[in-house]
C-alpha cells in the first residue's frame, strides 16, 4: 500500500521540490502551508509519515508538533521536521516535542527519500 | 509558466517574500517595536534564505542569512528596530532582488556594501562577529569502506519514543542491513499488564553485528535518537582482540541557552532620523489581508484565463442549447435547457468571482514608492489608503499598476508643496496622498487624493496653448481645461526633474483607462488639492452587451455605454442627409451612420434605430439597420493583426457559433465628435 | 489610410528550420495554382470552412476572422499579400489554421487556401533562393523555393508577410 505523507511547508518551492521528491518515490503526498493547516489536514486523514517546517506564519512547527501528539490518533506517527537551522537547541525542543528527525534545508531529494525510507521502515 | 518548475515556482515565491518583507518593513517604520511586523519580516527573510540555498541561490543565501541574522536579534530583543536599520534592511532586499533576477551575474561589491551598512544600522560602528556558516548537516554520511568487525550494540530508548514515531523495529533493520546481525531483547523492564500502556516502549536489545562498515555507519542508524538514547558500542573482534567499550551516549538536557542570551538586553541606539514618510492603515484591513494569505490557492493566470475560456464557451453552447429547445415541443428537452442555463449562469458568475482580486495588492506597492519620493524630495509625504479590499478583475489590476504609478508620482511632484511652503500656506507639514478604491454599481472608482496645491489652471492653459493642444483663447468647460494634462506631450513642471516631468506617462494613463473601457475624472481646488479619479468596469471578461444588425454583420455595443435608442424615421433619415446631427430632445446629438463607416454597400432597413451612446459627458448616436436584443458577451481579445483596427475593442461568440466584433464606445465618441468638429467647420 | 509596407528596421526572421539530414517536413497546399509549403510544425489543424466575419478596417489580406474553438483568430488570405487576386471558395477550399510568432506573441492564424494536398519531406539540396529578378512576387516573402517533380514549391516566409507596418 502507498504510503500517505503530509508535507508542511510555508514555501511554494520547498513543498513543490518535496512533492515532486518523494511522489517519484512512490509515496502519496499531501500539502499544507502552514502549522495549522498541517493540524487541520492530519486530524482529517490517516498520514504514515508528516514532514514540516518550523518556521511558519500562523502555527509554527513547534506548536503543531505538540498539538499533533497530543491527539490519540497520531501517536506514533512519524514527524521529520526540515529546517534551516541546523542548531542544537532547537532540535532538542523540536524533539522534546515529539519530532522523531530532522533534515537540514538546504537537503539533497536523495537524502530526504533515505530519511523517509529509514523513518517508515520502508 | 509550467508550475512543476521548482525553481520557477521559487522565484514567484521570492516575488511575493518581498513583498511581504517591504510591507512589513514599511509598517515598523513608524511602530518600530511593532512584534507582528518584526517577526514577518524575520520569516520572510528566513524562508528566502531557507528556499534560496535549496535551489542554488547561494549568493542570495548568503547575502539574506545576514538580515535574518539581523532581524532575529531584533526579534529576541537583543537589538532595537530603528530607521536606520529598516533603511538597511530595504536597500539590501533591492539586492536580494537582483540576487534572484540575475544570480550569474557579477554584482561587485555591492553586497559588501549593503553589509557594512547593516553592520553600523545594528552595531553603531563595531564590528559584525563574523556570520555562522549554514553548513547542511547530512544525517546520513557516505561510509568509506573498511576492514571487517564485529560490534556489540547495546541500546534502550526513551520510553516515549514510540510516541514521538520512532520505530524500533526500523532500527534492527537497519542493523541487520550492515552485516550479519544477532539480536536479543531485554524485557526485564517491561511492566506488569495491569499498569501497562501499550504505547510506551520498555524494551532494551543486545545486538552482535559483524560489518565492513565503520562505527558511524552504527551511529547513523541512532541519528534521530542518539541524542536521547541509551547505546554502548563496543568492538568485540578488533585487531587486538580486547574489548574496549567505545563512547557512551547520554540525554542531554536543553541548554538554557535561549534565556542568558535574551538577558543581554540592548543598549546601542543610534540618534533616530525621522522617517519622512508615515502611512496609516487601518490595522484589521491588515490582518485580514495577512490572514486572507495563508488561505490562497495559488493559480497561474494563463490557467485562470484557460477556464475563463471554457466557461464561455459553455455558454456559448448553452445559448445555442436554448435556441433549439425553444423552438423544439419537448418539454423535457425545455427543463434540461432551462437546468443548464441556470448553472452555467452561476458558473459564470463564480468564475468571475475567480477572477477578482483586492485592491490592495495594486495600493501596496506605493508604500515603498512614497518611502523613496519622500525621501528624494524632501517633502513629508503621509500615504492613506482605503479600501484596500475592493476586489477588481485581476487584468485591470495588472494593467492599472502603471498608470497609478504615474498619477501618485504626479501628485507628489506637482501637487504636493515642500514642508515650507505647506507651513507658509498654513497647513500641515505633511501632505497627504490618499489612495483609496470603491465599488459603484458595476464600476470601481480608484481615487487619487493630495491635499497639495491644485491644478494651476492658467499654467494648464499657458501651456497647452504654446504647445498648440488647443487654439490661443479657446473656450473651454472646467474638466476638459483640466483633461488636458493628459494630452500627449503635456507637463506642466516648470523644472523637469527625474520623477515626472517627462511629459510621457500621463497620456499613457488616459489610454490605459480607455482600453479598459473606463474614464478619468479630475476635481482640482486652488490651495487645497487635487482629485483623480478612474473609473473602471468591474470585470472585463463578460459584458451585457446590446447585439445589433448593421447590413449582414451584426455587432455587440456595451450596454452599459447605451442611453437610449430611438427610431430613425425614413423622413428623418433622408433630412438628416449631409448632416450629421439628430435632435434628442434639446439637444443636437452627432451621429455615425455605420453602415456608411462599415462600407457594407447595403441598403438602410427601412426602420432603422439610432443607439445613442455616451462616456460620460459626451454623447454619439449610433445609426443601425435594427437592434436585436441584449446579449451576454463573453469578450474575446482580437489578435496583433487586427491591433490597427480602433473601432473595435474585442470580439465575441453568438450562439450558432459564428464571431460578432464588439464596438469600442471610447473610440466612436471620439470620432463623432470629430466628425462634429469637422462639419462644423465646414458649415 | 492604412496601407501595409513592409518593415526594414529589423531583421526579419526568415529561418527555414532544416534538420541535420537537410530535410523539411512540410504541408502542402495550392493557391492559385501555384503549389506552396508550411513546415509541418507549426500547422494546428486543417478545417472545413466557416463562417467568416468581415473586420471593417482591417487590411483586406487579414480582413475577417473566424471562430477556432472558442478563440477569434484572423483569417489571412496570402494570396493578397502576393498581389493575386481573390478566389471563390469551391468545395477543396480549406484552412489552414498555424501558430505564428508576432512580436513574441504566439498567435493563431488561419490561412485560406485553394486546396491541402500533403505532408511530405522536402530536401534542402533541392532547394534555391527566389531571384531577386523576374519574379512576379515580392522576394522578401519567399524563403525559397523547392524543386519537385518539374515544379517549384513556394516556401512563403509568413514572418516578413505578417510583419507589416501600417502607416497613416
Amino acid at each position: 500500500m502507498t504510503a500517505r505523507i503530509l508535507t508542511v511547508d510555508d514555501s511554494a518551492s520547498i513543498r513543490l521540490t518535496t512533492k515532486v521528491t518523494l511522489s517519484s518515490a512512490g509515496y502519496e503526498i499531501i500539502e499544507a502551508v502552514n502549522g495549522a493547516d498541517g493540524l487541520e489536514k492530519a486530524k482529517s486523514g490517516q498520514f504514515d509519515l508528516i514532514v514540516t517546517d518550523l518556521n511558519m506564519p500562523v502555527m509554527d512547527g513547534l506548536t503543531m508538533i505538540e498539538e499533533l501528539r497530543k491527539l490519540p490518533a497520531h501517536t506514533g506517527v512519524p514527524i521529520i521536521f526540515l529546517t534551516t537551522e541546523s542548531d542544537a537547541d532547537l532540535k532538542a525542543r523540536a524533539k522534546a516535542a515529539g519530532a522523531t528527525g530532522w533534515l537540514t534545508k538546504p537537503f539533497d531529494p536523495e537524502t530526504l527519500v533515505k530519511i523517509v525510507r529509514k523513518v517508515l521502515g520502508r | 509558466m509550467s508550475m512543476t518548475d521548482p525553481i520557477a515556482v521559487f522565484r514567484m515565491e521570492a516575488a511575493e517574500l518581498f513583498e511581504q518583507i517591504e510591507s512589513g518593513l514599511l509598517d515598523l517604520t513608524h511602530r518600530l517595536d511593532d512584534k507582528d511586523q518584526i517577526d514577518a519580516v524575520f520569516r520572510g527573510l528566513h524562508t528566502l534564505k531557507g528556499s534560496g540555498a535549496m535551489f542554488g541561490f547561494d549568493a542570495l543565501a548568503a547575502f539574506t542569512h545576514h538580515c535574518e541574522t539581523a532581524f532575529d536579534r531584533v526579534r529576541k530583543g537583543e537589538k532595537p528596530a530603528t530607521s536606520e536599520l529598516i533603511a538597511a534592511v530595504l536597500a539590501a532586499q533591492d539586492h536580494m532582488r537582483a540576487l534572484v533576477d540575475r544570480p550569474t551575474d557579477d554584482h561587485g561589491n555591492i553586497g559588501d556594501i549593503l553589509l557594512s551598512q547593516l553592520q553600523r544600522a545594528v552595531e553603531g560602528d563595531a564590528p559584525v562577529t563574523a556570520p555562522a556558516q549554514t553548513v547542511p548537516m547530512e544525517p546520513v554520511v557516505k561510509a568509506a569502506k573498511s576492514a571487517t568487525n564485529t560490534w556489540r550494540i547495546r541500546f534502550s530508548l526513551p520510553v516515549n519514543s514510540m510516541v514521538n514515531g520512532t520505530n524500533p523495529l526500523g532500527l534492527l533493520d537497519e542493523l541487520r542491513d550492515l552485516g550479519e546481525c544477532r539480536i536479543a531483547v531485554n524485557t526485564s523492564a517491561v511492566p506488569s499488564l495491569d499498569v501497562l500502556v501499550p504505547t510506551d516502549l520498555h524494551l532494551s536489545w543486545d545486538v552482535t553485528v559483524t560489518t565492513d562498515q565503520p562505527r558511524s555507519a552504527i551511529d547513523d542508524v541512532f541519528i534521530f535518537v542518539l541524542d536521547d538514547m541509551q547505546l554502548d558500542v563496543e568492538t568485540l573482534a578488533d585487531s587486538s582482540g580486547t574489548a574496549s567499550a567505545e563512547q557512551t551516549f547520554q540525554a542531554e538536557q536543553p541548554a538554557p541557552v535561549a534565556q542568558a542570551v535574551a538577558a543581554i538586553i540592548p543598549a546601542v541606539s543610534a540618534a533616530p532620523v525621522p522617517a519622512p514618510a508615515v502611512e496609516r492603515e487601518a490595522p484589521s484591513a491588515n490582518d485580514a489581508r495577512q490572514a486572507k494569505a495563508a488561505e490562497n490557492v495559488r493559480v497561474p493566470a494563463e490557467r485562470l484565463d484557460e477556464l475563463m475560456d471554457r466557461v464561455g464557451e459553455l455558454v456559448i453552447a448553452q445559448s445555442r442549447l436554448r435556441q433549439l429547445a425553444g423552438s423544439s415541443m419537448d418539454l423535457q428537452l425545455r427543463s434540461v435547457s432551462e437546468e443548464i442555463e441556470r448553472l452555467s449562469g452561476e458558473l459564470r458568475d463564480t468564475m468571475m468571482v475567480l477572477r477578482m482580486v483586492p485592491v490592495g495588492s495594486l495600493f501596496g506597492r506605493f508604500r515603498r514608492l512614497v518611502h523613496d519620493l519622500a525621501r528624494e524630495t524632501g517633502k513629508v509625504i503621509e500615504l492613506v489608503t482605503e479600501g484596500e479590499t475592493t476586489e477588481v478583475d485581476k487584468t485591470v489590476i495588472e494593467r492599472l499598476a502603471d498608470p497609478l504609478v504615474h498619477l501618485v508620482r504626479n501628485s507628489i511632484d506637482h501637487g504636493l508643496e515642500t514642508p515650507e511652503e505647506r507651513r507658509a500656506a498654513g497647513k500641515d507639514e505633511a501632505g497627504k496622498i490618499m489612495l483609496s478604491a470603491r465599488q459603484a454599481g458595476g464600476e470601481v472608482i480608484i481615487t487619487i487624493k493630495d491635499d497639495g496645491r491644485g491644478i494651476d489652471r492658467e499654467r494648464v492653459r499657458a501651456k497647452a496653448e504654446s504647445s498648440g493642444l488647443i487654439q490661443p483663447g479657446a473656450v473651454l468647460a472646467d474638466q476638459d481645461l483640466l483633461q488636458l494634462i493628459f494630452a500627449p506631450g503635456f507637463s506642466t513642471a516648470a523644472q523637469v526633474t527625474n520623477l515626472s516631468g517627462r511629459g510621457v506617462g500621463m497620456d499613457v494613463v488616459k489610454k490605459t483607462v480607455e482600453t479598459l473601457r473606463g474614464a478619468i475624472d479630475i476635481t482640482s481646488l486652488a490651495g487645497q488639492g487635487s482629485d483623480v479619479s478612474l473609473r473602471i468596469p468591474l470585470t472585463l471578461a463578460i459584458i451585457d452587451g446590446l447585439l445589433v444588425r448593421v447590413g449582414t454583420g451584426r455587432y455587440v455595443i456595451p450596454l452599459s455605454a447605451v442611453e437610449e435608442c430611438l427610431e430613425l424615421s425614413l423622413e428623418e433619415d433622408l433630412r438628416s442627409r449631409g448632416r450629421s446631427f439628430i435632435s434628442l430632445r434639446d439637444s443636437l446629438v452627432p451621429f455615425l451612420r455605420l453602415r456608411d463607416l462599415f462600407r457594407t454597400g447595403t441598403k438602410p432597413d427601412p426602420h432603422q434605430k439610432v443607439v445613442v451612446i455616451s462616456t460620460g459627458t459626451e454623447r454619439v448616436g449610433m445609426v443601425v439597420d435594427q437592434i436585436i436584443g441584449d446579449h451576454q458577451t463573453v469578450i474575446k481579445s482580437m489578435s496583433k493583426l487586427h491591433h490597427d483596427v480602433a473601432t473595435f475593442s474585442g470580439a465575441t461568440i453568438l450562439g450558432d457559433g459564428s464571431v460578432a466584433l464588439i464596438l469600442d464606445v471610447a473610440h466612436l465618441v471620439a470620432a463623432g465628435q470629430q466628425q462634429e468638429a469637422q462639419v462644423r467647420a465646414a458649415g | 489610410m492604412i496601407e501595409a509596407v513592409q518593415t526594414n528596421d529589423r531583421q526579419l526572421q526568415s529561418d527555414t528550420h532544416w534538420n541535420s539530414d537537410g530535410e523539411l517536413e512540410v504541408l502542402t497546399f495550392d493557391l492559385h495554382g501555384e503549389t506552396f509549403a508550411l513546415e509541418a510544425t507549426m500547422v494546428q489543424e486543417i478545417l472545413d470552412l466557416l463562417p467568416e466575419t468581415t473586420v471593417p478596417g482591417a487590411m483586406p489580406f487579414v480582413g475577417s476572422v473566424i471562430n477556432f474553438r472558442g478563440k477569434v483568430i484572423p483569417l489571412a488570405d496570402i494570396r493578397l499579400a502576393f498581389g493575386m487576386e481573390a478566389a471563390e471558395t469551391t468545395i477543396d477550399s480549406r484552412i489552414i489554421v498555424i501558430e505564428l510568432d508576432l512580436q513574441g506573441e504566439p498567435t493563431l492564424v488561419g490561412l485560406r487556401t485553394d486546396k491541402v494536398n500533403e505532408v511530405t519531406t522536402l530536401a534542402k539540396t533541392s532547394s534555391e533562393a527566389p531571384p531577386s529578378v523576374g519574379m512576379r512576387w515580392r522576394p522578401d516573402y519567399i524563403n525559397c523555393l523547392v524543386k519537385r517533380g518539374g515544379q517549384f514549391i513556394i516556401l512563403p516566409n509568413l514572418q516578413a508577410i505578417f510583419s507589416f507596418r501600417k502607416e497613416t
